[in-house]
Order: structure tokens, then C-alpha cells, then sequence
């Protein structure tokens, strides 16, 4: 398939993938605030913490109210990694590759958008939140949805799938990244009701709430950790989403899994096999921070040679795929 | 809602309604479903039709805005309908002045017999911008120059059809066509199941066929693209969905590079070698080493390999001279030299300022005239004399004094018009009709073709970039 048709379905689900991980704080915040009243205030800031971006913040709001930050991180245009930005750069992409995707996934995609552009829509978010972050929740997951079964599991959805996988690998990451580093400090809270609310909605930002219960029960921070990061079946755990893209990234190729026929399989098979060797008790030996800040250094540099693979067999002409990734999540 | 038992086709031909404010033939079914409808129920079905538009994203971009500002073509829910037999004489007439204007474009570029026969004074060719010096004695694959063609006819008040302009280079609009009829479907299903309309879905598999015809002998299954500016075109949705209906690769400009005497896209695989383009970029941009150099649109090298016979395209370059609006006026003689018949569409009449007699009727009447540029389209660079002020007249008259060779001019006709929803009222609107033919093995036209209509009261100005709508075509 064309290299740049291959860049658009690849940001197209980066994109999506990346709106609705902004829902997901977003949801799970307005939930932990339902919990302790008393912190009311205090918990907007760490918020525009997670996504590394507190400068640009600044820059434009005064205070870390309700009301800025879910205008930061919703409706901000000049804000590259709001969910309208990056609904818009799905929808852009979406709308150059229109005759790849099927019709289902871009009529989809296109009203996402549209609905979320209507003035009702900033109402909306501000007095009804919590049902407002969830439909943005549910569009994201129908468009996934879509993309499983109206679209052949051919090149382009392989492309759409790595898009997906790294892009969520990336945000489980600073989710517990920030968390960790949050919650921490106060060694004097751990076990007391507080911690567990937090670290529970850690699990929930990540929809992992109920699947870590079952499989661990009792709420450590060392257990959500090890969940988040390690666990081979839940679909949002960093080593899933590596090992799924990495299956995607083969079959594109038509290599055989375990094998490398590319950079970009190399990297990733490699970051694939750490994640399956390594256990939580080295990460905490090493730094929690400095072992999150790593993996996400090595995400960043497959999707560069996912980039330089496949996409800019031209790079100095290839305008929009530089554009792309200047607007990723930079943090750290 | 005031119905059709108001509605007053008053001085002009009115397509749907007769004389005497019976529907004419084949329009009856239409009319009783409109007037049996609740109240109010039209005007929803409008706004329903509309929002299912702007819900599929099948919209255009305006130039001029901010990039990425798309808007729906509007669209009118009442059909216009074209009787069998004006659909025949229509069809007749396209495939003739087709067949005509393909033979003009290969004498033109290969031996110039109606120029040496005096045909057409040789300096309107040779100074024309649209004329390309590169294709001298260049003969395209099988011979022919326009394979798609969208032809501009209007209706007089006499009822009689007149072409108004060829669009040979890259006419838009077939895909509103298509999708026109997907929403009037759903509109108004049973009245379009009684009525035997002509189906149009045939398109796209057509053009297919007709551009696979065009591959090199020796290519047993073609690689076709569709060549597009990219996603800030206007066209840009008619792009994509072709290519979508077809099958085919959509590709810009920077997807394609000129390597070991072909074309080829650049894959995800490596290099992948083409055979067909449907270019929808304009000749000026198409290739930085012939035409514009500093086209970022087009691909370097693309005219050479299509010289040397190893990439088709469709339009061929060049054939802009075919429908500069100065060439226009010598159509019907065109039509006599290559086939010996008389034209079977009618032409407006038609001034040239550069013939001197021709430009001082034309000075002196601007306030009757429409005045139009050479090789302007989308209704820019144009007069309509009876709606224009004295200070327009006096800035128009300048600049056919200062570039008579640009100018052409005809008498205002008095389109037909088509029951039009203004609101929650129908009123008359003024329309002219784009047919799309399709000259491959042999020649096709679609029946129907676009309906476009002017939705401000009395305007003339039909185009899409100047507030214009559209309406499904049924041919019976």
C-alpha cells in the first residue's frame, strides 16, 4: 500500500486512541472527586500533570480550576494533544484515506467529530461530565470496533492495529508513571483508605479495575504496578500492547514471529522480549520513574523506525509525517 | 407549505410544470406525493436529506477560507426530471460533439488540416494559454484526448436545449450525482420506483472499464490511480470516492516517482510501478520539468514516460484548447469538418472580442450581455450584464480593451427553471444540467448528470463555488 496511506491509518488510530485516553483521566478524576470532597481543588492540577504538558497550561490559564482544565484538555484547539486536536487529526486523516477505511468507520469518525465541534457539546462537558466523557469513551471504542469488523485484517488495519497498541502502551505508562511518582511520597498513607481509593483509580483509568480484582484481589501498589505493565492477557497492560503490535508489525512483512527481518521488528521484538523476562521487584530496584521514562523513549524510537521503514521513503518531501510527530506527547 | 396548486412557473420554461400548471409527462406520481404530504413533512425531508449529507462528509472546499473549511453542495429534494426522448436527442448530440472535439484535439496537435483549410483562424489556437506547444505530434494511447467530459447545456424559454460549455480538462461533480440519488432514494422510494427512472450507478464501473482500455498492450492487469491535488482540493471528496468505487489507488503528487523510465508509488513495499492515471490536477501543474516549476502538486518527470507510451492518462494534456470558451463559438463549424452532420445541440450564440466587429457590439451592450473569460471556470472572471452595475460595465469594458483575446460574450438566456424549496414555500429556481460522458472503447453518457440550481431568487449563477445547489437528474 502507499507509504503515506500506511502514515495516515497509523496516526488515524494514534489519534483516536489518544482522545479517549484523555476522556479516561478525565472520567476517573471526576469519580476519585465524588470519593473525597474534601480534596476538591487539589485535584485538577495533577491532571494536566499526566499528560507532561503543565507549561502550556500555565501559559494560558490562570488557575487549575474544573472549568480550565477540561477546557485544556477537551476543547483546546491550540493545544495539540486536547481531544479536539486529536479528534481532528484522526478525522484529518481519516478523510485523506477515506477510500482505504470503510465507509461505517468514516461516517463514524467524521459525526465523532462534528458532535464534538457543536457548541452543546462544551456545555455539556461542563454540566454533565461524567456522561460526557463516557460517550467520548464509547465513540472511541465503536470506532475500534468498526475497524475490527468492517475492515479487512489486511496491511492497512496491521498498520491501524500498531498505531493503536503503541499509542496505549504509551499512555498506560504515564498513567502509572505520575501516579507512582504522586502517591508515593507519603509512605505514611499506605493502606489507609485514601491510598487505596488512589491506586484503584489508577487500575480504573486504565479500565483495570475489575480484571486486576480478579486476578490479584487485594489492592498493593506493587500488584497494580506489576498488572499495569506485566500481565500477558489484559489489553491495556504495556507488555499486551507491545506483543500485539508486534504481531501486526510481522504479519506485514510476512516475517515469522521471533525473527526480524527490519529495524522496526528488531526494536520491538526486543522490547517485547524485555517485557517478558523482566518482573516488577527489578523495576522497583531500578526506579519505578526511570524504568517508565525508558519504555517510553523506546516507544518513541519504534514508532521512528516504524516511520523510517515504511513511511518517508522521501523524508524531506514528506511534510505531514513531521507535522504528526511534533504533535505527540512529549513529556519528560 | 404552499404546494404545486400555487405554484406560478410565471414568464420562463419550467421544467416540471406546463403552460397551464398541469405536470408534464412522467411528473404526475412526483407532484401527488409532494401535495399528499403532511404539513411540514417536506421541508423536514429537506433538512433530513441535508443532515444525512453532512453526516457521510460529503462535502467541497471552499478556495479562499481557512484550509480545511468544507461545506455540503446543497442539495434540493425535488428531483428534476428529463422525459425520454429530450434525453435522446441530448445523448445523440453529446456523443457527436464528443466524437467531434477528440478529432479537433488530434488534427490540432498532429498536422493542423482545419487550420490550413481556414477553419478557425490558426492565431486563436496558437495564442490560446490552454494550447500546449509539448504535444505536438503526440497521439495518446488509442487515440483519444477526452475521455471524461462534463458538458454544460441549459434550457431556453422556447424549451430548446443549448450546450453553454465542454469541460474537458477535469469536470467535477459526477459523485454528487451518485450520491444525490443514494439520498432521493431514501427520499421519496416509492415514487421512484413508479417513475422508471434510468439508473446512474453505472458510473464508476464505466470509467473503470474505460480506463483500463487505456493501459499498454503488453499490462495484463493495469495499476490505475486516481491523481488528486490533495485533501484541500475542492474536488477532493469526488476524488476520493471515485477512487473508492473503483478500487483504485488514490495518490498525490508526492506518492509517485519517475525511476528507470516509469511511474511508480511509493509503497510501504518499495517502489510499485504504474500504468494508468486519472489525473484530476490541472496540465499547468502536472509536471515541474514541463509546465509550472514550481508545481509541488504534480510529478517530476511524468510527461516524459507518458510520451514514451509507458503511463496513460485521462484527460489527456492539452485537451484545455478543446474547451477554451473562444473555441466554443466555432464548435458547430468543428462538428461539420470531422463529420459531415449538422450539430445536434444547438450552441449559444457567441461574440469574440478579439474579432473587431465582435467587440464593439459587445462594448456597447455589456449591460445585455454575459461576458465570460477565456479560460476561467467555477463562474469567476465573468459578467452577467443585467445584474451588473454601470461601474462593473466600465471595469469590464478595460479589460476586454486591454486582452480582447480573452473575452467572449452571448446573449443572457433565460434558463429553465425546477420547483425549488425556499423555506417552507416552493418557488421556481433557475437550473442548467452537466451530463458526464465517457469516451473509451466506445462513447457513454450517463443519464442524468447534474442538475445544478442557482437557490438566489433570479440569479443565473448556478456554480457550486458561488452559492449554487443541486438536484437528483431522473431520466425516464
Amino acid at each position: 500500500m502507499l507509504s503515506r496511506v500506511a502514515n495516515s491509518i497509523y496516526w488515524m488510530c494514534r489519534y483516536i486512541e489518544r482522545a479517549e485516553n484523555v476522556a479516561r483521566f478525565i472520567s476517573v478524576n471526576l469519580n476519585l472527586l465524588l470519593d473525597m470532597p474534601s480534596e476538591k481543588g487539589k485535584h485538577w492540577e495533577p491532571l494536566v500533570l499526566t499528560t507532561g504538558d503543565q507549561e502550556l497550561f500555565e501559559k494560558k490559564y490562570q488557575n487549575y480550576t474544573k472549568e480550565a482544565v477540561i477546557e485544556f484538555l477537551a476543547f483546546d484547539r491550540s493545544y495539540p494533544n486536547s481531544i479536539i486536536s486529536s479528534l481532528a487529526g484522526a478525522r484529518e486523516n481519516g478523510r485523506s484515506i477515506r477510500e482505504i477505511i470503510s465507509s461505517e468507520m468514516w461516517e463514524h469518525l467524521n459525526n465523532f467529530y462534528l458532535e464534538l465541534t457543536d457548541v452543546k457539546s462544551q456545555t455539556m462537558a461542563l454540566e454533565d461530565p461524567h456522561r460526557f466523557f463516557k460517550i467520548i469513551q464509547m465513540r472511541s471504542h465503536l470506532f475500534t470496533g468498526l475497524l475490527d469488523s468492517t475492515m479487512s485484517h489486511g496491511e492497512a488495519w496491521n498498520f491501524a492495529r500498531i498505531g493503536m497498541m503503541l499509542e496505549r502502551a504509551d499512555k498506560t505508562s504515564r498513567i502509572l508513571d505520575v501516579k507512582y511518582f504522586m502517591l508515593l511520597p507519603h509512605p505514611d498513607l499506605v493502606n489507609s483508605p485514601i491510598d487505596n481509593i488512589q491506586w484503584t483509580s489508577v487500575l480504573k483509568s486504565a479500565s483495570a479495575f475489575e480484571m486486576y480484582r480478579k486476578e490479584h484481589h487485594r489492592i498493593t501498589p506493587h500488584k497494580v504496578a506489576s498488572f499495569l505493565i506485566f500481565d500477558s492477557q489484559f489489553p491495556r497492560s504495556i507488555r499486551h500492547c507491545i506483543s500485539k503490535a508486534d504481531i501486526c508489525l510481522h504479519r506485514i512483512a510476512g516475517s515469522p514471529e521471533g525473527s526480524a527481518s527490519n529495524l522496526a521488528e528488531k526494536k520491538l521484538g526486543r522490547l517485547k522480549a524485555d517485557l517478558e523476562y523482566t518482573d516488577i521487584d527489578e523495576v522497583v530496584k531500578s526506579g519505578m520513574h526511570e524504568y517508565l521514562d525508558d519504555l517510553q523513549s523506546r516507544i518513541n524510537q519504534i514508532d521512528e523506525v516504524i516511520g523510517t521503514t515504511f513511511f518517508n521513503l522521501r523524508p524531506l518531501i514528506d511534510v505531514s509525517t513531521n507535522d504528526q510527530q511534533q504533535s505527540t506527547t512529549t513529556n519528560n | 407549505m404552499e404546494t404545486f396548486r400555487t405554484y406560478d412557473p410565471e414568464d420562463y420554461y419550467d421544467e416540471l410544470i406546463d403552460d397551464t400548471g398541469k405536470p408534464r409527462p412522467g411528473v404526475q406520481l412526483l407532484v401527488d406525493k409532494i401535495e399528499s404530504l403532511p404539513e411540514g413533512d417536506l421541508a423536514m425531508r429537506q433538512r433530513e436529506a441535508e443532515a444525512l449529507l453532512l453526516k457521510m462528509g460529503i462535502t467541497f472546499n471552499v478556495y479562499g477560507r481557512d484550509e480545511g473549511t468544507e461545506k455540503i453542495f446543497p442539495f434540493d429534494i425535488i428531483p428534476r426530471i428529463v422525459s425520454g426522448s429530450d434525453w435522446q436527442q441530448i445523448e445523440n448530440g453529446l456523443k457527436q460533439r464528443i466524437f467531434a472535439l477528440n478529432e479537433f484535439l488530434q488534427d490540432i496537435y498532429n498536422g493542423k488540416k482545419i487550420l490550413k483549410d481556414k477553419i478557425i483562424p490558426e492565431d486563436l489556437i496558437l495564442s490560446s494559454r490552454t494550447y500546449r506547444k509539448e504535444c505536438e505530434g503526440f497521439t495518446p494511447p488509442r487515440g483519444i484526448w477526452c475521455h471524461v467530459t462534463g458538458t454544460d447545456l441549459v434550457r431556453g424559454r422556447n424549451g430548446e436545449f443549448y450546450v453553454l460549455e465542454d469541460n474537458l480538462r477535469c469536470p467535477s461533480g459526477v459523485s454528487y450525482v451518485l450520491e444525490n440519488r443514494q439520498v432521493l432514494k431514501r427520499t421519496f422510494p416509492q415514487v421512484f420506483e413508479a417513475s422508471h427512472v434510468r439508473p446512474v450507478d453505472d458510473y464508476p464501473t464505466k470509467l473503470l472499464d474505460m480506463l483500463e482500455y487505456l493501459a499498454p498492450d503488453h499490462v495484463q492487469s493495469p495499476t490505475i490511480g486516481v491523481l488528486t491535488p490533495g485533501i484541500y482540493n475542492s474536488a477532493y471528496f469526488e476524488h476520493s470516492f471515485l477512487s473508492q468505487q473503483m478500487g483504485i489507488e488514490l495518490v498525490e503528487g508526492r506518492d509517485l516517482v519517475v525511476s528507470d523510465g516509469f511511474v511508480h508509488m511509493l509503497t510501504t513495499k518499495g517502489l510499485k510501478r504504474v500504468d494508468v492515471l486519472y489525473r484530476r490536477i490541472d496540465d499547468d501543474f502536472i509536471d515541474p520539468d514541463v509546465f509550472r516549476p514550481d508545481s509541488m502538486l504534480g510529478v517530476k518527470g511524468l510527461i516524459e514516460v507518458y510520451k514514451a507510451g509507458r503511463i496513460a492518462m485521462a484527460n489527456a494534456p492539452g485537451t484545455g484548447i478543446a474547451d477554451d470558451k473562444v473555441i466554443y463559438a466555432f464548435v458547430p463549424e468543428i462538428i461539420k469538418y470531422y463529420t459531415g452532420e449538422d450539430p445536434i445541440l444547438a450552441s449559444v450564440p457567441t461574440y469574440i472580442c478579439g474579432n473587431d466587429k465582435d467587440r464593439s457590439y459587445v462594448l456597447e451592450h455589456l449591460d445585455e450581455l454575459v461576458v465570460k473569460a477565456a479560460n476561467e471556470s467555477g463562474g469567476y472572471g465573468m459578467l452577467v450584464g443585467p445584474h451588473s452595475t454601470r461601474a462593473e460595465q466600465a471595469e469590464f469594458a478595460k479589460k476586454i480593451v486591454a486582452e480582447p483575446r480573452n473575452y467572449m460574450a452571448q446573449p443572457t438566456i433565460s434558463l429553465s427553471r425546477v420547483p425549488t424549496i425556499v423555506g417552507d414555500r416552493i418557488e421556481g429556481r433557475h437550473v442548467d444540467l452537466r451530463p458526464y460522458v465517457l469516451y473509451g472503447e466506445e462513447i457513454y453518457v450517463q443519464p442524468g448528470g447534474l442538475t445544478r440550481v442557482a437557490l438566489t431568487k433570479g440569479s443565473l449563477v448556478v456554480n457550486s463555488s458561488q452559492g449554487g445547489g443541486s438536484k437528483d437528474t431522473w431520466v425516464l
